[in-house]
């Protein structure tokens, strides 16, 4: 609505609206200021609009403290404990963890926290109160909008504004006040039909509506914007490398694995493949025994490693020298000595060749043993054979 | 508003001569008491010597920087109260007689002068008698002389009226911060940081700067209150005018709680051997009382005495409020000071309130002498009647 149409609806409806306050513009700051503290005495609801803060207002007007910074400190300081208890919460219950060898709970690392907190929530809510008590948000109509009052005391002039809603508000008394005072241009003001009747509330489908539309939209904007379009990894975890993965696939090779096959014929490092495997053990432990001999020097490290060997791995069978004395209590069968005749005569392959492949009941301990372990151990089982049947030499 | 149509009335009148009694009389007993604690409990007459040099260097130097930021920033709210702020700074003229006390003894004060070792080698170009006594000199020179340059063109400006002196000191101003800024921090360096020579911490020259600050408005506000309800001051100086000397107390308690806990808790998150110990000694036995007393004199206390509008304009809570901060500060000198020589704990005898006798008798005295020469209001500015015309 222009303002003339409004005007004109203000002058020809006088009867059928409703008052809302007589207003007045003044001159200068000194008149404003005599006016508003004439009209503090008879007055509690008026209000003075002026084109930029006049100072000793509040002073002149008479107003009193104003509770907003009491809710501010209150909000504050309940935000804050509830943050401390979050944290103590936090460092003591649900993951306590050692930082800087600094205790659980340390509050001086906590306090920039909770000013932040503090200043925050109570910066936040102040706006808020302000928002939706004192000025009623979502009605965001009031008389005096759009008024040539209220145009003027925006631009250059200083305006009382006496509302009907005053227990003491008179009309004649009012008018004489503001002519008393030397107000020019004293205007009645009336609530406009429609912005009276648009009663718009907290409640009310549009609001509430608009309220969950811009909540969806924030925060849906906010988690695709910054969780989906623009998220960036922090920091690379040590498992996300650019190379390929075992048991993943990858395009690089025409069978689509990540894990190729070894070269045919490929030998691991240190391998060395062992040839006498043949259906017949008795021909391939003689043939073993044809090629191999025993690399290793009979040096006390060796017996030693031989030592350890045995009686880690065959002493449970053979017991701790070699005579067949399991310690499994029949559990297993327990293997012939090992002083007998026919395996003093083998020759230490021959003897190798049974740990690597095996004999009757006794398994292969090729898995357990290395090569050098093996030989080693048929070292230490000659110096167990030595140790019954000594020659004549060794007791001297 | 209405009031800058309004002349100015100032009829100087004279101090009631029971002021000037009492101040001497103050001073006579504290320095009797002092004088007598040199004989009898010499070591603690040494140390408080040090506690009331600094108090009465940080009320006079930061009474001369509420002059300069005047200058400086235009305000006109303190034009009415400068001549109070000029004549507490004028104490800056006696400083050289309170260092006296503690030269001969620096020996048996400052570890740093008789005993070296690694640190205290690295130290020494700076920490050495002579380059102290220099910079002593030097630093008590510089403020004298701006003292002299200020205040003789405002006490100038009360006879000639002429525009040009502020604008010569608004110029002199800016010179000045500065100069201040890094005395003072020199300053509290010298006497206050190197009683453990081996700590150091870069924010102590601002903590001290801060606190000093909130001391010197604590004396200015209690001299401006009792100077103007009384009726010596200009017609004029009301409400508004306290608050506005409240608001800087509370904004240097909060801004000393700010320097105080960056400085305590850095060092607390470092965690660095040749930095916690001066926290620790602090932090132990019965001085932990002191230092947490120190959180609620010094924070807690003007936080909720200073924050709400209507205390700050009420002159007898704003007097109470003042005599709060400024026994904060000295809570805050002994907890400096004190702990190096009682490590054991905090002790009180009547020592201590010989050296606190002496600086309120002092600064009575200063103030009822000055008086009697100058105006109390600086009638000759320019600033004055929109001064006397503030509003919130």
């Amino acid at each position: 609505m222009s303002k003339k149409a409004k005007n004109n609806a203000m002058s020809e409806n006088k009867e059928s609206q409703k008052l809302f306050a007589l207003t007045g513009l003044f001159d200068t700051p000194d008149e404003i200021m005599h006016a508003a503290s004439a009209a503090s005495k008879k007055y509690r609801k008026y209000d003075v609009h002026t084109p930029y803060p006049v100072h000793g207002m509040d002073d002149a007007m008479g107003l009193g403290e104003s509770p907003i910074g009491w809710c501010t400190l209150l909000i504050g300081t309940s935000c804050m404990l509830m943050m401390l208890g979050f944290i103590a919460w936090v460092s003591l219950v649900d993951y306590p963890l050692v930082w800087a060898g600094k205790p659980y709970f340390s509050l001086p690392g906590y306090i920039p926290i909770l000013f932040e907190v503090t200043v925050l929530t109570g910066a936040v809510s102040t706006v808020l109160i302000l928002f939706f008590i004192v000025s009623g948000f979502p009605n965001n109509n009031h008389p005096l909008h759009d008024t040539p009052y209220m145009q003027r005391t925006s631009d250059d002039k200083f305006g009382l504004c006496l509302e009907a809603a005053d227990p003491n508000f008179n009309e004649a008394d009012a008018k004489g006040l503001l002519e008393k005072m030397g107000a020019k241009n004293i205007q009645p003001v009336y609530y406009e039909k429609a912005e009276a009747d648009a009663g718009l509330s907290l409640t009310h489908p549009a609001f509430v509506s608009f309220l969950a539309f811009v909540i969806v939209g924030v925060s849906g904007a906010a988690y695709f914007g910054l969780n989906r379009m623009v998220f960036m990894v922090p920091f690379n975890y040590m498992s996300v490398q650019g190379r390929a993965v075992a048991q993943e696939k990858n395009n690089i090779f025409k069978d689509g694995r990540s894990m190729q096959k070894p070269v045919a014929g490929t030998v691991a490092r240190g391998l060395l493949p062992y040839p006498f495997k043949l259906d017949d053990q008795i021909k391939a432990q003689a043939e073993a025994g044809k090629y191999l001999s025993n690399p290793l020097p009979r040096t006390e490290a060796v017996f030693e490693l031989g030592k350890t060997q045995f009686d880690s791995k065959c002493s449970a069978c053979h017991g701790y020298y070699g005579e067949g004395d399991s310690r499994l209590n029949g559990k297993f069968p327990a293997p012939p000595t090992l002083h007998s005749k026919k395996v003093s005569e083998w020759t230490d392959a021959n003897i190798y060749h049974v740990i690597t492949e095996g004999q009757n009941v006794m398994p292969s301990y090729a898995k357990q043993l290395t090569r050098d372990e093996r030989w080693a151990v048929v070292h230490y089982i000659r110096a167990l054979q030595r140790s019954l049947k000594p020659k004549e030499t060794d007791l001297q | 508003m209405s009031s800058t149509t309004h002349a100015i009335h100032y009829e100087k009148k004279h101090l009631p001569a029971s002021a000037g009694t009492l101040g001497w009389g103050v001073l006579i007993a504290g320095l009797a008491v002092a004088g007598a604690s040199f004989a009898m409990d010499p070591m603690r007459a040494k140390y408080s010597s040090i506690m009331l040099f600094m108090f009465l260097a940080g009320v006079g130097i930061c009474s001369l920087f509420m002059v300069s930021i005047e200058y400086l920033a235009g305000a006109v709210w303190s034009t009415p109260l400068r001549r109070v702020f000029e004549i507490l700074a004028s104490s800056l003229l006696f400083l050289p007689l309170f260092a006296l006390p503690i030269l001969p003894f620096m020996q048996e004060l400052y570890l740093w002068t008789h005993k070296t070792d690694d640190i205290l080698a690295r130290k020494a170009a700076y920490l050495n008698q002579p380059f102290f006594l220099i910079r002593l000199a030097l630093i008590l020179g510089i403020w004298i002389l701006f003292y002299k340059l200020f205040t003789g063109r405002s006490y100038k400006q009360d006879e000639t009226r002429d525009q040009d002196l502020t604008r010569k000191n608004v110029k002199l101003s800016a010179v000045f911060i500065p100069v201040f800024g890094i005395s003072i921090t020199a300053l509290s360096i010298d006497f206050l940081m190197s009683l453990e020579p081996h700590w150091f911490s870069t924010m102590f020259g601002v903590n001290f700067f801060a606190g000093s600050l909130v001391a010197a408005l604590g004396v200015i506000t209690i001299t401006v209150i009792l100077l103007n309800e009384n009726g010596y001051l200009v017609k004029g100086i009301i409400g508004d005018h306290y608050y506005s000397l409240g608001f800087g107390m509370f904004a240097g308690c909060v801004f000393w709680t700010y320097t105080a806990f960056s400085q305590g808790m850095l060092i607390w998150y470092a965690n660095l051997p040749e930095e916690t110990p001066w926290f620790l000694n602090r932090w132990e036995g019965s001085w932990k009382v002191i230092t947490i007393a120190l959180l609620l004199v010094h924070f807690i206390g003007p936080l909720f005495g200073l924050i709400q509008r209507k205390n700050k304009r009420n002159p007898s809570r704003m007097i109470f409020m003042a005599a709060w901060v400024i026994f904060a500060h000295v809570l805050d000198l002994y907890w400096i000071v004190v702990p190096v020589f009682q490590p054991e704990g905090p002790s009180l005898r009547l020592t201590e309130f010989g050296f606190i006798a002496i600086a309120i008798g002092f600064l009575i005295v200063l103030v009822t002498q000055q008086a009697k020469k100058k105006n109390l209001v600086a009638v000759g500015d320019p600033k004055l009647q929109r001064g006397l015309a503030f509003r919130l």
